[in-house]
């Protein structure tokens, strides 16, 4: 028994690592991203806007199979990495990234639209740089879409299951997370286990989506 | 005297500015003209917020933008202090920390201006640990012209920072655009379409048409252009310009302003000797005089007039254009105009029944 609740320990730890890597890097990614999908008046928009919203619809287990492909030793990203990346948690970030791109990169975007370019010319006048700008105007002024999107980015990766199972399987203390733990506990027929877990996982998202909506009406942002 | 040159030719899908610009730096230039006409556009190519691929623009010595020779400075590197239409305050901030956000972004041996100076001329001191959406839209541009400021510009641009008040607050307004310009110096472009506000405030003016410049000049010399009288320029503009006040006469209840060595009598002023008062003179109440009458007129205001040109107006009505050492336009009869026999190149004097001022003629 005592192995068990190790075993979910692991599976947490592995849930939370992985949401945080998957939320700072898509943070990093997603801003410039973000920005140019809200400002551009490039053709490729739409293109990029399909593109990062795929995940949103497409089976998990389809973007798994393709990120597998990917990640194997024979794949692109294998052969960069020299190693077959599949199978393990570096693997997983890779695969967690695309899995919940649009859940950051939508917020921001709609953050950056509502924001406008206005404050930030304000900034220029001022002189402050493109880079000190966004740090210290924009990026203050659309917080309400940087809480969502931390949120929403952390919470979604917690939840991946399909897409874990494809490419990282389930290996303890390294690839094994609490959705696909939940799985195997159903498997041998654990049910109090699963329970116990899924109860957690159910009470986390709907915290962390009334947090989302409180922020939003707690904190009206002001744009003049 | 430093100058702005500018040249820029941008094209939109709907609208074309080409525009080149040679202006002296000095006092209030107005960038006028009707909506659309491009005012905003040119302003933000100055600022460097657009930028037309074969611009240019120099101010004073420096060149900010030269695609000739592949010099571009961005809106953050040029030493311009920018007032939107709207004011744009950051929300994230107070009062205090919007004011000085562009301060402490300029090296401390450039700080011209100090909190203390724009805190006092523009009355915000009651205002400075307010958040910014609990202002009223006048002081909330006041709040951006002071940040503005704060920057030590060496140009100041002003788009329409009237534009979203109403009657009252632009009217609270305009006499803190006036003083920051007289006691600060910078030089200050404005953009309007408001004649009342170009009226109060220009020394200089450019013109906007449809994307193109079709005159620049002193605001008296655009007022009174024949050219513009009845199309941009109120009808019975007769000449703008300031005097200066030489004397009070309390006996008869006159103050004596100077114009170019002529004197001027206006209704008592509670003014200090020196100070300068901006004074408008309608079309119609100048009268022409061929040879002096002065003793036998109750008009006290007569200028040496000579005429530059004459203009028909309508079947009865001549404009006659006359330099006073600034152009002054008369209207008078085309009858009156034969019985005279009045020339380009004569000499007359210029009677004038009633001088108005600032004030009185902006309601």
């Amino acid at each position: 028994m005592e192995t068990l609740i190790d075993l979910d320990l692991s599976a947490l730890w592995v849930s939370v690592r992985l949401a945080t890597i998957t939320v700072l890097v898509l943070l990093i990614v997603g801003t410039p991203l973000a920005w140019w999908l809200a400002h551009t008046t490039s053709r490729l928009r739409p293109i990029v806007e399909a593109a990062v919203a795929l995940p949103i619809v497409l089976p998990p287990t389809v973007l798994g199979f393709y990120i597998l492909v990917a990640l194997g030793p024979h794949g692109p990203l294998g052969q960069l990495a020299n190693l077959s990346l599949a199978f393990t948690f570096t693997g997983l970030v890779i695969a967690s990234v695309f899995y919940s791109m649009p859940f950051v990169i939508q917020p921001l975007q709609s953050a950056f639209e509502a924001v406008g370019k206005a404050p930030l010319e304000a900034a220029w006048s001022l002189r402050a740089s493109p880079w000190d700008a966004f740090l210290t105007v924009i990026s203050p002024i659309a917080l309400r879409g940087y809480i969502s999107a931390i949120v929403l980015g952390f919470a979604h990766t917690m939840g991946e299951f399909g897409v874990v199972l494809m490419v990282g399987g389930s290996i303890p203390g390294q690839t094994r997370v609490l959705s696909t733990t939940i799985f195997e506990h159903v498997e041998v027929m654990e049910y109090a286990q699963a329970h116990a877990i899924s109860a957690v996982m159910l009470a986390f998202s709907f915290l962390v989506l009334l947090v989302v909506y409180i922020t939003n009406r707690r904190f009206p942002i002001h744009v003049s | 005297m430093s100058r702005l040159l500018a040249r820029f030719d941008l094209r939109f899908s709907s609208f074309h500015l080409d525009v080149e610009l040679d202006v002296p730096m000095s006092g209030i230039t107005a960038i006028f003209g009707p909506s659309g006409s491009g005012k905003t556009t040119l302003l933000r190519c100055l600022a460097g917020l657009e930028r037309a691929p074969h611009g240019f623009m120099q101010f004073g010595e420096e060149v900010w933008q030269d695609e000739a020779r592949r010099r571009w400075l961005p809106l953050y590197e040029r030493p311009i202090g920018y007032v939107f239409q709207e004011p744009r305050l950051f929300p994230h901030y107070n009062v205090h920390s919007n004011l000085l956000y562009g301060y402490h972004r300029i090296p401390p041996e450039a700080r011209r201006i100090t909190p203390e100076q724009v805190i006092s001329i523009l009355g915000i001191g009651h205002l400075l640990e307010r958040r910014t959406h609990k202002l009223s839209g006048g002081e909330q541009q006041r709040v951006a012209i002071g940040r503005a400021l704060l920057t030590s510009p060496k140009l100041l641009l002003l788009d329409e920072p009237l534009a979203s008040l109403d009657i009252q607050r632009k009217q609270e307004l305009l006499p803190f655009i006036r003083r920051l310009h007289q006691e600060l110096h910078i030089p200050v472009l404005y953009v309007s379409h408001a004649m009342a506000e170009i009226l109060q405030l220009a020394d200089r003016v450019v013109l906007l048409k449809e994307g193109y410049v079709v005159g620049v000049g002193t605001l008296n010399e655009v007022l009174t252009s024949l050219q513009f009288r009845g199309s941009f320029a109120p009808h019975r503009v007769g000449a703008i310009f300031d005097a200066r006040v030489t004397r009070h006469d309390s006996q008869y209840g006159l103050t004596q302003l100077e114009f170019k060595g002529q004197p001027l009598f206006i209704p008592l002023q509670p003014a200090d000797i020196g100070e300068s008062m901006r004074v408008h003179i309608l079309s119609t109440d100048v009268t022409l005089v061929v040879g002096r009458m002065g003793s036998l007129t109750s008009v006290l205001n007569i200028l040496d007039a000579t005429i530059v040109e004459i203009r028909e107006i309508d079947h009865t009505s001549v404009d006659i254009l006359l330099d006073i050492g600034t152009p002054l336009v008369a209207s008078i009869t085309k009858k009156s105009l034969m019985s005279l026999g009045l020339k380009p190149g004569q000499h007359v004097f210029a009677h004038i029944k009633a001088v108005a001022l600032n004030e009185e003629l902006v309601e």
